[in-house]
């Protein structure tokens, strides 16, 4: 065997040294992997059995399920959801007919940060990045004629996640619906909203407990549900390096099970329903590198930190989207391209869920035109490709493996630094985290500007372009008409119960020991509004204030 | 209404004194950036100011010393006060830019009309910084201000300088800062009137404490007033008002013992010093320097035509004329 | 007379979180040699418009990407113009079709960078374009 290792280290050489003349780099070429050739030697302290093994077999490198997409394909799930509840249902609804197998609901900000449609902070602002929910009234709307038996539903919903995974539960009640038959997620990942996408309301630690009373009320009740998607992708978004996304999200995981097991729950009962939430960058393999090396990371964070017995617990399972970030407003068809490369990394990487981007996303909100080349991307990556034929496809590739192992090191390295901080939640306190995401966000910036890096059509290949022609506009007045909806509701509702129900929820978020979730559910059942529930517990735990290190 | 920047006049004072925040603000600006027109104005400031309360803040970088200055500016408010605060940041020694990021943890101030909030970057001269954040304050103590914060970064002597002229010095400190209190101490240790421990529900705060309190009473210069310690949580408003009123206590205090007087006698008496150097300073550069007369005593000089003491006293005498 | 620094507010009006423009940009222009003013996310217009006034900004740069920029970039004009600041530069980013933009400049706003703009190009606009 050493004989063989030394036989290619010379043939290694030998070659080295025979193109060594021919190594002198394109200038916009500065991040290519320090190696040009990876060869066995790369990874010849990889072991198959421990390292890598088979699909659905600890660490879980090479996928989650026995069979992956020999037994189904992934789940196509597009993110969609702006202006009325009415507005959204139709989308929703074209979505299921053309062949989506699962829904996933963008709210508007308000709705996000927990304030109704006639909140004068919620000016200029409702039903423009997704649906406006004010109540139960708007959630019946959104899935009027939506069978939730038998759609699973997953919700981009964070400081306010509770109040609308209520709603959920009580739309399956109207529709006949128990709660323990609901699929679905809440994305519920309150610690990358303070490190990245900033759409936090109260501080950490009434978040973290609202986040465990939901893990603790769905583990009895609502035993299908997907209870939080601890996600990267906004932190790559935000500007990180992949290294950076799967090791900040993981310690933020870490974070989780450590304040639900401090709540008294049992790691086993609630871990299984642990999610997670990937990027698919622009770097084809180095994605596929990263998407492996989070299983791997994972299961040995469950099983040798946490001690967890059942596999279902230490398998990482993500949902995936292609990268916002890198979608150019220059040349918007180039997009189509991008997004099928990154589409083909989430597949490569093994995907349990995935939404596509459109083209025209750096302009505005998608066309339906746009949606459907994105979701028919998935469709011919699936059926056409041939990259979802076989389990983990690029599994042995010097390079990938190499990459893997790479990643993980790196990964590593994080989590021990934010571990010695703390833990996640005093990282992001102490601005550790951020600090972080912008120094590569910067970097980026720098290296796309001197020409380091080429984006094509933005610093290289650029031509005189038109306006784009065609692009979804949200109708102005879905604030106006919000309003007006919201109003008669009010006028209609019991507003003795809905005083009665949020009087009995204040109560309630003093008293630690309490889960909220059956409060806020009652709350919801009477029609009170989320900016209603929202300033109850505004007014107990107090709002988070950001502070930024730049 | 509108007022140029270059001819910032007689409506500015009048217009600050009437309580216009586009002249206070202006103002500022002019004073910062060494406007011509600045020193009239001050000139005309001058007799309203002397009222306000002024408090200086420091403390290492990440001690929460905007975050503490919020919480206390919003006890100040609750009390009926009008507060003004001054935010100094480092300026990049690189680019001569900065990022003045304090207002960030005291947005919740901004549409507050009785707290008026300016940042201001060192900008290099570091020399020249303590004078005009001293001038900065007598603007928005003319402008009727109760109480101003001076708040900076305690790493360098300037600002050191910059906090010694309030008259009450406030430190913050938080634990985990290992040793760097052994290298902070002679700096800013000595200034401190009230000391604030910061983050104080971290590990260390204890330590912290008993730590700073050895300190402090092994300096014998002390005797008059030994500086209370207050542990504070600021994020979460904690200590506060416990630290409010220390700081009254040695308000109080230098009151009663006529240090207050003192401390602003030696004030005035820097003051008046600086700019009777910065004003002689500025009158050779302008007439001597930039108008080339300089460069003809130089070569005067050197072939012995001249010399430089015979010059000296010409120029003195010259100046002194005027 | 010392050199005028160039003194820029950068905010964030509205709700929207995504910070990563906005942040790039103010070490960008910290890089150029202005002061920057950051305030964070989720400032109302009345907030801009006063941080604008007491920091006597010569430039108020703002970055939306959630759609609201018809109602808020006018409405901060309003403000700061009304505020008596008539010569401050005000310039707005974010992902803003190019259709929106005659609106947006029509109501005062300078100019409106969007996506892929070299943070070059802001720090040559504001050079060129700020009332010195």
């Amino acid at each position: 065997m050493s004989t063989e290792k030394e036989k290619i280290q010379a043939e290694l050489d030998a070659y080295n040294a025979s193109v060594e003349k021919a190594t002198a780099k394109f200038p916009e070429r500065a991040h290519l992997p320090e190696q040009r050739l990876y060869t066995p030697l790369d990874i010849k302290d990889t072991d198959y059995a421990d390292d890598i093994s088979f699909p659905g077999v600890y660490p879980y490198t090479r996928g989650v399920q026995p069979t992956m997409y020999r037994g189904r394909f992934w789940t196509m799930r597009m993110y969609a959801g702006f202006s009325t509840a009415e507005e959204s249902n139709k989308r929703y609804r074209y979505l299921i007919e053309s062949g989506a197998s699962g829904l996933s609901c963008a709210f508007d900000l308000p709705t996000q940060i927990g304030y109704d449609s006639d909140d004068p902070i919620s000016e200029g602002e409702v039903g423009k990045v997704g649906v406006a929910i004010d109540s139960l009234a708007d959630m019946e709307v959104l899935f009027d004629k939506i069978d939730l038996g038998k759609v699973s539903t997953s919700m981009t919903i964070n400081a306010p996640a509770s109040v609308l995974l209520a709603m959920y539960i009580a739309v399956g009640e109207k529709q006949g619906v128990s709660p323990d038959q609901l699929k679905g997620t809440i994305q519920n990942d309150i610690l990358k909203e303070y490190s990245a996408r900033g759409t936090y309301i109260f501080p950490p630690r009434p978040s973290m407990r609202l986040i465990t009373n939901i893990f603790e009320y769905c583990s009895k009740n609502v035993p299908k549900w997907n209870t939080i998607s601890i996600s990267g992708y906004h932190i790559r978004e935000a500007g990180s390096t992949a290294s950076q996304e799967i090791a900040f999200t993981i310690s933020d995981g870490i974070a989780y099970v450590e304040a639900a097991i401090k709540a008294g729950l049992d790691v086993d009962a609630f871990a299984g329903r642990l999610s997670f939430f990937w990027n698919a960058h622009n770097n084809l393999l180095e994605e596929v590198a990263k998407f492996r090396a989070s299983r791997r990371i994972w299961a040995k964070v469950m099983k040798e930190r946490f001690h967890a017995k059942k596999e279902k617990s230490m398998k990482l399972r993500f949902h995936t989207q292609t990268a916002g970030s890198m979608l150019t407003a220059q040349q918007p068809n180039n997009n189509i391209v991008r997004v099928a490369l990154q589409t083909a990394a989430a597949v490569m990487g093994g995907t349990q869920s995935l939404h596509t981007n459109s083209r025209d996303e750096a302009l505005a909100l998608p066309t339906e035109e746009s949606v459907m080349v994105a979701l028919r991307t998935q469709q011919i990556v699936a059926y056409e490709s041939g990259l979802a034929d076989v389990i983990d496809p690029l599994a042995g590739s010097y390079y990938v493996e190499a990459m893997t192992n790479k990643i993980e090191a790196e990964a590593w390295d994080y989590i021990k630094k934010i571990d010695e901080i703390g833990g996640a939640v005093s990282a992001i306190e102490q601005g550790y985290i951020q600090k972080e995401i912008q120094d590569s966000a910067y970097k980026w910036q720098m290296d796309v500007e001197s020409g380091a890096k080429t984006i094509v059509g933005v610093n290289k290949f650029q031509v005189e372009e038109k306006p784009v022609e065609g692009l979804l506009r949200v109708d102005a007045s879905v604030g106006e008409k919000q309003k007006g909806k919201l109003a008669a509701m009010k006028a209609k509702r019991d507003n003795d119960a809905v005083k009665k129900a949020l009087a009995d929820l204040e109560a309630a978020c003093d008293d630690t020991n309490e889960n909220l979730m059956p409060h806020i559910l009652n709350a919801v059942r009477v029609y009170a509004t989320l900016g209603e529930i929202c300033g109850v517990m505004r007014k107990v735990f107090g709002e988070y204030e950001a502070h930024t290190n730049l | 209404m509108f007022i140029s920047k270059v001819v910032l006049g007689i409506d500015t004072v009048k217009e600050l004194l009437t309580g216009s925040r586009l002249a206070l603000s202006r103002t500022i600006t002019a004073i910062e950036n060494e406007y011509e027109e600045a020193s009239a104005i001050m000139r005309e400031l001058y007799p309203h100011t002397g009222h306000a309360f002024v408090l200086g803040i420091t403390g290492p970088p990440g001690a929460g010393k905007s975050t503490l200055t919020d919480k206390l500016a919003r006890e100040y408010r609750k009390m009926g006060k009008t507060v003004g605060i001054i935010a100094v940041d480092p300026t990049s020694p690189f680019s001569g830019g900065a990022i003045l990021g304090d207002r960030i943890r005291m947005n919740g101030l901004t549409l507050d009309k009785g707290v008026f909030i300016r940042s201001m970057g060192t900008r290099g001269s570091l020399g020249g910084l303590s004078h005009k954040t001293a001038d900065a304050v007598k603007a928005l103590d003319a402008f009727g201000k109760d109480i101003i914060f001076v708040e900076t970064v305690g790493v360098g002597q300037s600002e050191v300088d910059i906090v010694k002229a309030a008259d009450t010095t406030m430190v913050v400190l938080i634990p985990g800062m290992g040793d760097d209190i052994q290298a902070i101490k002679a700096g800013i240790l000595e200034i401190g009137d009230v000391f604030a421990i910061n983050k104080a529900d971290h590990e260390g705060a204890d330590k912290l404490q008993a730590e700073l309190n050895m300190m402090l009473d092994l300096d014998g210069s002390m005797l008059e007033w030994r500086p209370p310690i207050q542990k504070v949580i600021a994020n979460q408003g904690e200590g506060i008002n416990e630290l409010i009123a220390l700081i009254d206590k040695h308000y109080t205090h230098i009151k009663e013992t006529g240090l207050l007087v003192r401390r602003r006698h030696e004030r005035i008496r820097t003051e008046l010093l600086e700019l009777l150097k910065s004003s002689i300073g500025s009158y050779i550069t302008k007439n001597i320097v930039d108008s080339g007369r300089l460069d003809n005593y130089l070569s005067d000089i050197e072939l012995r035509k001249n010399d430089p003491y015979t010059i000296v006293r010409e120029l003195l005498n010259e100046l002194l004329k005027k | 007379m010392m050199e005028k620094h160039i003194r820029v507010l950068v905010a964030k009006p509205g709700l929207d979180g995504h910070d990563r423009g906005a942040k790039v940009v103010a070490r960008a222009l910290r890089d150029a040699g202005f002061e920057v003013i950051y305030t964070g996310l989720r400032q109302t217009p009345e907030q801009i418009a006063e941080a604008a006034l007491q920091e006597d900004v010569d430039v108020v740069a703002m970055s939306i990407l959630s759609g609201a920029h018809p109602h808020l970039f006018p409405k901060v004009v309003e403000l700061v113009r009304a505020n008596g600041m008539k010569d401050t530069l005000i310039i707005g980013g974010g992902v803003i079709p190019e259709g929106d933009i005659p609106a947006l400049k029509k109501a005062g706003i300078a100019e409106v960078f969007t996506p892929g703009t070299p943070t070059g190009d802001i720090v040559e606009f504001i050079k060129t374009h700020v009332k010195k």
